[in-house]
């Protein structure tokens, strides 16, 4: 029966992907992307990857969908409709496929317990992570822990990513005065409708709590940093969308959210460091505690806020620099 | 039935096609972003796909649970922080996009590079 459902999200997102591409309406492509994410997530899910499925569904369906909004606003709406077929692209596309699904039939089947991957490192990982760490979630312990290095490259990665969109376009009152009485003049979005204005108010305050709940709750269920981030972001978002660009930047000001940004990975990195004044190597949280799988849990705990932090910050400040942009 | 176990390398396949196609073909920038987005999701599906074993569960270890068979934690990590990094250099690749468009006043690929010719 999850067999026949995989298969019928599966066929699901193949048209929503073609849709993506064919629709010369780029708000139509962006609202497909959304559905797309969505049964993305949902495929994630009946695959075992709860942690992944969640992150999915609020980057993929949630965050992106605002963004892509926000750069379309700033953009004309509509593709040019192209002149004759593309003939050769359209070639080496096929051959390409044929040849990945003929390459397909050597791969082991779907669940296999056999197959390579499952022979590695992962048993190592599920067998070794209630003795070494003592968290239920495997997930959160090869993320926080084992591979832990991995982790802050990825930190690192998404805050040069933000610093960079902060570079391309600027954020009111930090990078440049950039047409402040617009800001202040407070061009409110959904404003003027009274049900996105009352259900967005009465969801906010849940949203954040559950933002919160993900990210204290990573070490036993599905969740943590990145997750919580992302939702922290997204109520911010609704808060901005519902109640004015002005009022959410008089909550968090463009400078507080630059400060976020960067702490979130300093704590990480400063964490990093710390362990090896206290004798250890980098991110070996070990040394943190007289007890070594105590020093780990408080580790993760610690670099998931870090991770946390930091995301919330630049998709935050990624959003703020899309709609300042377009006043 | 067997052949079945294959259906999601298949997808994988096409949506990898599909997304790389909007990225050579077509000259509007937005949506060779979006293409390449959907070739990243066909990776991320790739990579999940793996983890799953028969009869396994997520990862989640949970007191009373014995002989449970659970599924391969280290696609998830890979893919979950994938994720993240996605959306951010897809903003990156937005801003650039942004930028283009407020310099050409156009952000369909053969206009851009027309103007430059002729400057």
């Amino acid at each position: 029966m999850t067999v026949l459902f995989g298969i019928f999200l599966l066929t699901l997102l193949v048209i929503v992907a073609i849709g993506v591409v064919r629709a010369e309406n780029l708000f139509v492509a962006v609202m497909l992307t959304g559905i797309f994410s969505l049964l993305m997530a949902a495929n994630f899910f009946i695959l075992d990857a709860a942690d992944v499925a969640l992150t999915e569904a609020a980057i993929g369906a949630g965050i992106s969908t605002v963004l892509l909004l926000g750069a379309l606003a700033l953009t004309p709406g509509q593709e040019r409709r192209l002149r004759g077929g593309r003939w050769l692209a359209l070639g080496v596309v096929t051959l390409t496929t044929l040849s990945v699904l003929y390459a397909t039939f050597d791969k082991p089947r779907l669940g296999d317990p056999e197959a390579p991957v499952h022979q590695h490192v992962a048993p190592w990982y599920l067998e070794k992570t209630p003795e070494l760490v003592g968290i239920p979630n495997v997930v959160t312990a090869v993320l926080g822990t084992f591979r832990g290095y991995d982790t802050f490259g990825e930190v690192i990665v998404v805050l040069t990513a933000g610093i960079g969109v902060l570079f391309l376009l600027g954020l009111p009152g930090v990078v440049g005065e950039r047409k402040r009485e617009d800001l202040e003049s407070g061009r409110t979005y959904l404003g003027h409708h009274l049900i996105p204005q009352v259900v967005g108010h009465l969801l906010i305050p849940f949203i954040l709590l559950f933002a919160l709940y993900v990210q204290f709750h990573g070490e036993y269920g599905p969740g943590g940093g990145f997750q919580a981030g992302a939702i922290f972001a997204a109520g911010f978002i609704l808060y901005a969308l519902i109640a004015g660009e002005r009022e959410a930047l008089a909550i968090v000001s463009p400078r507080l959210l630059v400060t976020l940004m960067a702490s979130g990975a300093l704590l990480y990195g400063g964490l990093g460091v710390l362990c090896m004044l206290l004798g250890g190597s980098f991110l070996d949280y070990s040394v943190l505690a007289s007890d070594p799988v105590a020093g780990q849990q408080w580790g993760i705990i610690i670099i998931e806020l870090g991770v946390g932090v930091s995301v919330a910050g630049v998709l935050l400040a990624i959003y703020h620099a899309f709609a300042a942009r377009g006043h | 039935m067997e052949l079945l176990g294959l259906f999601n390398y298949w997808v994988f396949a096409v949506l990898l096609m599909v997304g790389f196609y909007a990225v050579i073909a077509k000259p509007n920038m937005v949506k060779k972003l979006l293409g390449l987005s959907i070739f990243q999701a066909a990776v991320f599906l790739l990579y999940i796909t793996m983890d799953k074993v028969e009869g396994g569960t997520a990862p989640i270890i949970q007191a009373g649970m014995v002989d449970q068979v659970f599924s391969n934690p280290l696609p998830q990590v890979l893919i979950l922080t994938a994720i993240v990094v996605g959306i951010s250099t897809t903003a990156l690749g937005l801003a650039i996009v942004v930028r283009i468009f407020e310099a050409y006043g156009t952000i369909e690929e053969d206009e851009t590079q027309r103007l430059d010719l002729e400057e």
